[in-house]
């Protein structure tokens, strides 16, 4: 793969680019479902070729190609040139690049089970028994399952002499019972909403997830729903379970922290921020105990934003982004970080896939865990609701204010927690909400959560991003918005 | 086998695209059949796209790709899987060929599913203009130029997308049928910002010279300047006029409601509600791919044709749509909305027409005592999936109504609003039109005016 890219480089040059990179990606993806204990997908997909950044002319061109010949990827580099030049014709100023040393390198993410090498049937079996589970309690109108499993290899060259191989396996695995009864429909997910939990590891997270242990449980939860007590109105104390705030980091930190979205180059599509380039080092962005990084180093843990080095060449590094309630960091790149007064990125541009050019993404924005026990956080708490597993969740475009609804709540009472609640919901804005934190739980409840569906871009691109959370404890929430006044 | 295109190049002929996409299905159907493979069904699509993207008042991104993927589905002894890949050398056709068998091989049978259809008959549509093809990055960079030299003359900051595509498709099976697709796709979308103040502009169209990027740049630069010094409102509910992007943004979270699968899965909100008045008397709603105003290829990914389908009829939901698959369960016939084999979610109408009224935007405000303008909402999420409660923000231009004018420019809301409720409170519609946002893909309907649209919060700016 090498020889190609460097067939791209040299192209590349010869056309008049002063800076290239190049990345040569082959993914592999299997996709299993089932709904109602009939397999819905089953399905395999692979994908192979060559995307090429150049800086010409001062400005930005980028193609890509499946054509993997010389004569396919040089045409290919020659058009990224191209582009380039047609850049300059609306630039303002040059492109400038912090400076980053070459690497040659390869590295592959640590997994103990190839979900590619294992027999299917055994995987289809897992997911139709869990199935069958959730159907066996009266009441559940629906139930899905779904695996996801990908193997990416990428090879990096850069006309800087960058020459890095990497191979991620991701895996992801969840179960849902619906049930439609009078005039609603309650869900259950586990072991979190929206395709459950994915993380860079093999097939050893199916496993370790007992799909056949929750699934009666959440069935019986969704049926549950129907008679429970609607959530409150009111402005009061909220707990978040780890996978919730797992996605409250990631709209309200994660998103926020981005210098692109900050510079203003997503305005038109994902938005800007409100954490404007004044505010590094002076915001109270929240309470004391609040600490919060960007850590792409495999030592943080195999989430979705984990890997050696960036799209761009640069090793994984971790960034303070809040300490102890500072805001102290962004996520940039090799263009942005002088901005921000960087001699160097800090390694966050990441592609979808070889046809997409790296954009600013989050890494893995992780809430570092703190000191409580879950027991005695629930214990300490006098009047409250625990709010578990995102069903929906919103954010204005510069970030300030959000609104997320959860599966399930529970009201908790003198220290104890007490009856269900359905519909739950809370919103706030982000500062606000972050400086009433008043107690997060310690390591043992800590997990790293993946989203494997963070869209930005234009053209849109996915990524999975890792969020670090342990149940927290947020005081004078507001509470029961998104079914006021229906 | 490959495809020889060289990448970037100008279009070709449309049978020259088609000869070149079937020769792969036919070489995918030949190997199929050489190893005995009792049913096979071939889908083939490639794209040319490229996308300029700008921001600050210059090309900041600037991009190009071309891809072509095919998709490979056997059916052998009520099994069924599928194996994609984007290499067309018959090696890697075999290998894809192989890989559905395995996986299809690997899981219990499965009685529900139907042999493949044989050769059907196709309305044709014409939806590929050579200009749009043609466009080149020069191109694209002047107009971007041109919208940018306008944000700085106005003291504005400018940030946007000029994007055009061609791409082909077709699919055949081991039954005979065959069925051939092309279009092209332009896209401008420019956010102008004056302060802390922005507003947005943005249209698609098969046709590039459909598209006028500097009126879409005064259009925006001249509602960004009057969306500065925002008044914040009290939350509450409010007459609202949508424009047609807002409208889109949240209809378009029904249309996965009308799949005769999801009432079958009881997870639609027309569940117990089909033949009942749900919406306003002036809300009528067709999937029609064959409108004058729409995209997408005439057959589904199954090869059924496409019909044009009543959904709603004066508020009363009267139809749903089919694939084959639920056709059957349901004793219907399939409408031809069927989505690519195997999957769960049965099928959909992905090209609604809502009808409209004839009232303008300016009759609309004219006729308001007290609402809110509202250019475009944002992060539209599902609250609840029965009553259909959305919530989202404004976002782009928000402007305060009083005694039939704009007055001045509100702070954005959050909203927390049943589209059923929404939909029984329209007092105007505009001309429908081919509406582009960003929650939802393009359909056709109107500018609307509501009574009692609910925000629930607002931010702070």
């Amino acid at each position: 793969m090498y020889d190609l890219a460097t067939a791209a480089l040299d192209t590349a040059k010869i056309r008049g680019a002063s800076y290239a990179d190049v990345r040569v990606m082959h993914l592999r993806q299997r996709d299993l479902t089932t709904k109602n204990g009939q397999v819905g997908t089953l399905a395999q997909s692979e994908s192979i070729g060559i995307g090429i950044r150049v800086l010409a002319n001062g400005a930005w061109g980028f193609a890509s190609t499946d054509r993997l010949t010389r004569e396919g990827v040089a045409a290919c580099a020659a058009q990224a040139v191209s582009i380039a030049k047609a850049s300059a014709l609306a630039k303002r100023e040059d492109v400038v690049m912090a400076p980053e040393n070459a690497y040659v390198d390869s590295w592959q993410s640590p997994f103990r089970k190839d979900p590619f090498e294992l027999p299917l049937e055994t995987q289809l079996a897992l997911l139709l028994a869990a199935d069958a589970e959730m159907r066996r309690v009266k009441g559940v109108t629906l139930t899905e399952t779904d695996m996801q499993f990908r193997k990416i290899d990428s090879w990096f060259a850069s006309s800087i002499g960058s020459r890095i191989h990497q191979r991620k396996m991701i895996t992801g695995c969840g179960i849902v019972a619906t049930s439609f009864q009078g005039d609603e429909i309650q869900k259950r997910s586990y072991p979190n909403s929206f395709g459950g939990q994915h993380a860079l590891q093999g097939y050893e997270l199916v496993e370790s997830l007992d799909l056949l242990k929750h699934a009666p449980r959440i069935a019986e939860e969704a049926v549950a729903l129907h008679a429970a007590a609607q959530c409150p109105q009111k402005t009061g104390t909220l707990i978040l379970g780890g996978s919730q705030l797992g996605l409250q980091i990631h709209e309200s930190v994660g998103h926020p922290i981005e210098l692109d979205r900050v510079l203003g180059q997503e305005a038109n599509f994902a938005g800007t921020s409100f954490l404007t380039l004044d505010q590094l080092n002076k915001l109270r962005y929240a309470s004391d105990i609040v600490n919060v990084v960007a850590d792409a180093r495999p030592e943080h843990g195999q989430g979705l934003g984990t890997f050696a080095y960036d799209d761009e060449g640069v090793p994984a590094q971790c960034t303070d982004v809040i300490k102890a309630g500072q805001f102290r960091g962004y996520l940039s790149n090799r263009e942005t970080a002088h901005l921000i007064g960087l001699q160097r990125s800090s390694g966050t541009m990441r592609t979808e896939s070889w046809n997409r050019l790296p954009i600013i993404r989050m890494t893995n924005v992780s809430l570092l865990p703190g000191t409580w026990t879950f027991d005695d956080l629930v214990a300490d708490t006098d009047d409250g609701i625990l709010m578990e597993t995102n069903r929906s969740w919103s954010i204005d475009d510069r970030r300030y204010q959000f609104q997320f609804s959860t599966e399930i709540g529970w009201e908790i009472k003198g220290g104890k927690r007490g009856r269900m609640l359905k519909n739950p919901s809370y919103s706030g804005i982000t500062t606000e909400f972050w400086n009433s934190c008043d107690a997060i739980c310690k390591r043992e409840h800590w997990t790293l959560w993946g989203t494997p569906n963070c869209g930005k871009g234009q053209p849109m691109q996915t990524m999975g991003t890792g969020h670090g959370a342990s149940p927290s404890r947020f005081r004078n929430v507001r509470i029961g918005t998104a079914f006021s006044e229906q | 086998m490959t495809v020889t295109r060289k990448p970037g190049a100008a279009a070709m002929s449309k049978a020259g695209a088609t000869r070149e996409l079937r020769s792969i299905i036919d070489t995918v159907l030949r190997l199929a059949r050489s190893i005995g493979v009792a049913e096979t069904e071939v889908h083939v699509d490639e794209t040319i796209s490229a996308l300029t993207r700008f921001a600050n008042n210059a090309i900041h991104q600037n991009v190009a790709e071309h891809t072509v993927n095919v998709s490979v589905r056997t059916q052998v002894n009520l099994r069924t899987a599928r194996a994609t890949t984007n290499r067309t050398d018959e090696d890697s056709l075999r290998a894809a060929i192989e890989a559905s068998l395995s996986l299809a091989d690997s899981q219990p049978k499965n009685p529900h599913l139907l042999p493949l259809p044989g050769k059907q008959r196709y309305r044709g549509v014409q939806r590929f203009v050579n200009k749009t093809a043609a466009l080149t990055p020069e191109d694209r960079a002047r107009a971007v130029r041109r919208a940018c030299d306008l944000a700085v003359k106005k003291g504005q900051t400018a940030a946007g997308i000029f994007s055009s595509a061609q791409t082909q498709s077709a699919m055949g099976n081991s039954r005979g049928l065959f069925a051939a697709y092309r279009d092209t796709h332009a896209v401008f979308s420019i956010t102008m910002q004056e302060g802390s103040a922005a507003s947005w502009a943005k249209e698609n169209a098969a046709d590039v010279a459909d598209i006028d990027p500097q009126r879409l740049a005064e259009r925006a630069s001249e509602k960004a300047h009057r969306a500065t010094d925002a008044r914040e409102l009290a939350p509450g509910r409010y007459t609202v006029i949508l424009e047609p992007a807002a409208v889109l943004d949240l209809v378009g979270f029904l249309f996965y409601d009308f799949a005769a699968t999801a009432l079958q899965d009881k997870r639609s909100c027309l569940n117990e509600r089909m033949g009942k008045q749900v919406f306003g008397k002036n809300i009528s709603i067709v999937d029609d791919v064959y409108h004058a105003l729409q995209l997408g290829a005439p057959y589904d990914g199954e090869g059924m044709p496409r019909q044009r389908v009543l959904l709603v009829d004066r508020g009363v939901p009267k139809n749903l749509v089919y694939s084959r698959g639920s056709a059957k369960a349901a004793k219907k016939k399939p409408t031809g909305h069927g989505f690519m084999l195997p999957n769960e979610y049965g099928e959909a109408p992905m090209n609604l027409v809502f009808s409209g009224g004839k009232a303008s935007l300016e009759e609309m405000i004219a006729s308001t005592e007290r609402g809110l303008l509202v250019t475009r909402l944002w992060y539209i999420r599902e609250v609840d999936p029965y009553e259909k409660i959305m919530t989202g923000m404004t976002r782009d231009g928000l402007f305060l109504v009083e005694k039939g004018r704009v007055t001045s420019a509100a702070r954005n809301f959050r909203f927390n609003q049943s589209i059923l409720e929404m939909l029984r409170n329209v007092e105007m519609l505009g001309p429908a039109v081919r509406a582009t946002g960003e929650e939802a893909f393009e359909m056709v309907v109107p500018a609307m005016k509501i009574r009692d649209f609910h925000f629930s919060e607002v931010t702070k700016f």
